[in-house]
């Protein structure tokens, strides 16, 4: 513990609060991921947990508090250009490029990583048939980590359930994030789909080098593979520590199974 | 033969040479006067309306920015380039060339502020716009207002109007087949997606608009070059509708739809000219037709090189084929 806080963390969110309207969804938030660490956010719904992944990525500036990455601040920086930075995200209700095939949604990700430019991809000169060769062989290597090489030619849209939840983290795989964030990956799968994707996660965490942050709902995916935990409730950090701690705090006994 | 994605520059081969073989039969039918003048001036105003088509495609199709301002862009393009022939004696290609370079930097200078808006909000600011370029044009006195710009010498020939749409169909082909092309089919799709896979979504919008507008501009210029006299009543809000219908009934999203789209609407125009009555009626009626059977325009989001017997010719090579499903261009 004493050689964590040593280092600088990897993301930090110091006393953020975010306010819509009259509505405070998230307030005095504290936070930071350690590189390597694979951190979950667990709270009742409505609890905030979406709000900070929205902070965290740009698509909401915080109202107060500040937000940094690596030490660098995240004020004012556009999603896009926090993606190139390095966080990349999947999303809670899915959002795929459906038309699209599924060799193309991974492909789109690797935006910041072509190196042609607009004149050299109009003619097809220069760079162009290199760069395409190199991004279609890593999409597919991709796409084969998550099974689903052999729908590459399919459109987004007509895969099944829990093919597009893996589709969605392999697209943000592509963007060559530090810092990943899943919004709850495993909604909608059943507990063998569950297991898989656990053990996915755990895989990529190690091949990528990756530092990763979770939201689920799923206890035993959170509990199973987490090493930390906050837990949020009305938009404040009600406990946060090992799971075996959180799963002790009569706060979040509380939160979750109603108390006095 | 072809490793990797080099198939790609032998399809490229064969819609070259396609593109040759029909420029001859073209150009045969026009100096063996096969095609009346009146046919003739429609051969020239179908590949105008293509370039249009493709170039709205871009826009609309690819990008999903809705914009109803096209003929504005167009009028830019043909009177810059009408002044530079006519009043400075500017050789042809080089009033075509400023006259795409004004509309696309209209284009950029527009679609800043304007593509913040999004579905009917810019349809309604592009079409306003639209209206302001033609209204403009028709208060300056230096180019004949109202009354029109008189004296364009007749400089547009099938081989210009030919060479220029082949070049416009391959540069917006190979725009949406690489990754600033994708980048505009994931603003379509999900724009808060694009974002977060790292797609600066305000560039990549204003671009599509910049080379669109680009185009317009030089279909503007070749349409000038066709006539006597130019008036700004060319290029009123009906004139952008009707690319959009153009566009529509191809399929958003396809530029074999847009081909095809421009093919037939000017054909049908052109071929009932003399019912005029009958005109708009057929018009319609096959409008309300196609929406009903087949909403998404005649090819949807496919394209001539992955339909059927064209496959074989334009597919990948058998080793590298993709499972599942259809793929590429």
């Amino acid at each position: 513990m004493s050689k964590q806080q040593e280092k600088r963390p990897l993301l930090e969110a110091r006393d953020v609060s975010e306010v819509f309207g009259g509505l405070k969804a998230v307030s005095d938030f504290n936070f930071h991921i350690n590189k390597g660490e694979l951190v979950g956010l667990i709270g009742p719904n409505g609890a905030g947990k979406t709000t900070v992944f929205n902070l965290f990525t740009g698509v909401y500036q915080p109202t107060t508090g500040e937000i940094r990455l690596d030490g660098r601040s995240l004020t004012g920086k556009r999603p896009y250009q926090i993606t190139q930075m390095g966080i990349a995200r999947t999303f809670q209700n899915i959002r795929l490029f459906s038309e699209l095939t599924v060799l193309d949604n991974v492909k789109i990700a690797f935006h910041n990583h072509v190196k042609y430019n607009v004149l050299e991809a109009v003619l097809r000169v220069g760079r162009y048939y290199a760069e395409e060769e190199r991004i279609e062989a890593q999409s597919l290597r991709l796409l084969d980590i998550f099974h689903l090489k052999d729908k590459a030619g399919e459109l987004a849209k007509n895969l099944p359930y829990g093919a597009q939840r893996r589709l969605e983290i392999a697209r943000a795989l592509a963007a060559g994030p530090k810092l990943l964030l899943l919004d709850e990956p495993a909604a909608g799968m059943n507990p063998q789909e569950t297991q898989e994707l656990m053990e996915m996660i755990r895989w990529i965490r190690k091949e990528f080098g990756l530092t990763v942050l979770l939201i689920e709902h799923d206890m035993s995916l959170v509990m199973g593979i987490c090493e930390r935990i906050y837990v949020l409730e009305y938009g404040m950090v009600i406990a946060s520590g090992t799971p075996e701690e959180v799963q002790k705090d009569p706060e979040v006994i509380r939160a979750y199974l109603g108390g006095e | 033969m072809f490793k990797g994605m080099k198939y790609l520059r032998k399809n490229d081969a064969i819609m070259l040479g396609f593109a040759i073989v029909l420029f001859a039969v073209l150009q045969g039918l026009v100096t063996g006067r096969v095609l009346s003048s009146f046919w003739q001036l429609n051969v020239l105003i179908i590949g105008i309306n293509i370039i249009m088509a493709v170039s709205l495609n871009l826009i609309n199709g690819y990008t999903g920015q809705f914009s109803l301002g096209h003929a504005g862009f167009m009028a830019v393009g043909a009177y810059v380039g009408v002044v530079l022939t006519t009043n400075f004696h500017a050789p042809f290609v080089v009033a075509l060339l400023a006259g795409g370079a004004a509309a696309a930097f209209l284009g950029v200078l527009i679609g800043i502020p304007t593509l913040r808006l999004s579905g009917d909000y810019l349809a309604i600011a592009t079409l306003g716009l639209g209206e302001i370029i033609r209204i403009v044009i028709m208060n300056i006195e230096y180019v004949g207002g109202a009354a029109g710009f008189k004296g364009i010498p007749h400089l547009t020939n099938l081989a210009w109007v030919f060479w220029v749409t082949v070049i416009a169909l391959f540069f917006i082909k190979n725009f949406v087949n690489a990754q600033p092309g994708r980048a505009c089919l994931a603003i379509r799709e999900n724009e808060i997606a694009a974002e977060s896979m790292g797609v600066n979504t305000t560039k990549y919008k204003v671009m599509a608009f910049a080379i669109g507008a680009g185009f317009a501009g030089i279909a503007g210029g070749l349409f000038a070059h066709c006539f006597y006299l130019i008036s700004p009543a060319s290029f009123t809000f009906m004139a952008s509708f009707n690319y959009l219908i153009m566009v529509v009934m191809g399929g958003m999203g396809s530029i074999t739809g847009s081909i095809a789209g421009a093919f037939v609407v000017t054909f049908l125009s052109a071929a009932l000219a003399s019912w005029p009555e009958f005109r708009m009626i057929i018009y319609a009626l096959a409008l309300i037709f196609l929406m009903f059977y087949r909403p998404q325009g005649l090819f949807g989001y496919m394209e001539i090189t992955n339909m059927g017997p064209f496959r074989k010719i334009f597919g990948r090579p058998q080793a590298q084929k993709l499972k599942g499903g259809k793929a590429d261009e």
